[in-house]
């Protein structure tokens, strides 16, 4: 393990800390729904940091195919969340997700 | 140490710095933009990876359309942050260590599972790192024979979000003067006209009778 000629390590811990981040963020903003979808993000370029650094120290391309997917599903499901969004907070004038308690019975 | 291992230093730094602003910042526009930030580094370090096409589109696509939209829906909503933000610091030690203890375990498990392996897997000149290597076009070769169905597919999916985002924010307007068609056909006769009872044949005025005589005159 050397720190100096860079490695698929170096990439992986990256990618790690960088999902413990995005995971620690979700605990801690619990109750902004806004700042959950950002954690989400973060958490979906965590994911595709490995498989940017697998695909190119393993010399293979299917990895980078499979980034281009994660990345137009994470568009469609941001879009969506955002719309959620709005429309949760033109209904109760508050993205908190303590005040989502319709449904209990 | 070389010149890419000091740029990945730099951009992992920088991006591991916003991504913690991005779940600490009071401001929610603050951390969209700190989200940016992430990303522009992201798109760096896979440029090191020699991810040319992957880099760009994170740019273009996240930084230009996703998070242009994130902004705007930021700056829309008026959020109470002091509600919102109650009890954040005093959750946030026990975040922290076990943040922690999970990305060091992380870390370990990666660096004993996967054996060291050096920058650029080909030998000079060949592979990746050919003269006439084309990122893009090596992409665009798999997409377009190996993962055609696939391709299709994420576009049906963009597609399913655009409509679901549209139908979902969509109001209708109080002030248009639109008419509802299905109201327009089952209107009857009997809605719109009335009949009177009428003689079937009136006596012609006395005034008419007059007006006749004095054309006949001249």
């Amino acid at each position: 393990m050397s720190l100096t000629s860079l490695t698929l390590g170096h990439f992986l811990t990256v990618g790690a800390i960088l999902f413990t981040l995005s995971v620690v963020g979700i605990f801690l903003n619990r109750k902004n729904l806004i700042v959950l979808l950002m954690a989400i993000e973060l958490m979906l370029l965590a994911v595709n940091m490995n498989f940017v650094a697998f695909s190119h120290f393993l010399g293979d391309l299917h990895g980078q195919v499979f980034v281009f997917f994660i990345l137009t599903v994470a568009a469609a499901e941001s879009a969506i969340g955002l719309a959620i969004l709005m429309l949760l907070f033109r209904n109760k004038s508050s993205i908190s997700v303590e005040e989502l308690n319709t449904l209990k019975g | 140490m070389d010149y890419q291992t000091g740029f990945f230093y730099l951009f992992a730094a920088l991006l591991l710095f916003a991504g913690f602003r991005v779940i600490t910042a009071r401001n929610p526009v603050h951390a969209v933009l700190f989200l940016m930030l992430a990303f522009s580094q992201a798109a760096a370090l896979w440029l090191l990876l020699k991810a040319e096409f992957l880099g760009i589109t994170l740019v273009l696509v996240y930084l230009g359309a996703v998070m242009v939209l994130f902004l705007f829906v930021v700056m829309m909503l008026d959020i109470n942050m002091e509600g919102v933000r109650k009890g954040f610091w005093k959750h946030f030690p026990l975040a922290a260590v076990l943040g922690v203890l999970v990305a060091a375990e992380l870390i370990a498990v990666q660096w004993a599972g996967f054996p060291a392996m050096s920058m650029s897997p080909d030998a000079p000149g060949t592979g990746v790192n050919a003269p006439d290597y084309a990122n893009t076009k090596e992409l665009g070769l798999l997409l377009y024979t190996e993962y055609l169905y696939p391709i299709e597919v994420a576009a049906v999916i963009l597609l399913v979000a655009m409509i679901a985002a549209i139908a979902l924010t969509l109001r209708q307007r109080k002030d248009s003067k639109a008419i509802n068609p299905g109201l327009q056909v089952h209107v009857r006769a009997s809605d719109r006209l009335v009949v009177l009872p009428m003689a079937a044949t009136q006596k012609s005025p006395p005034a008419a009778e007059a007006a006749d005589t004095e054309e006949g005159k001249v």
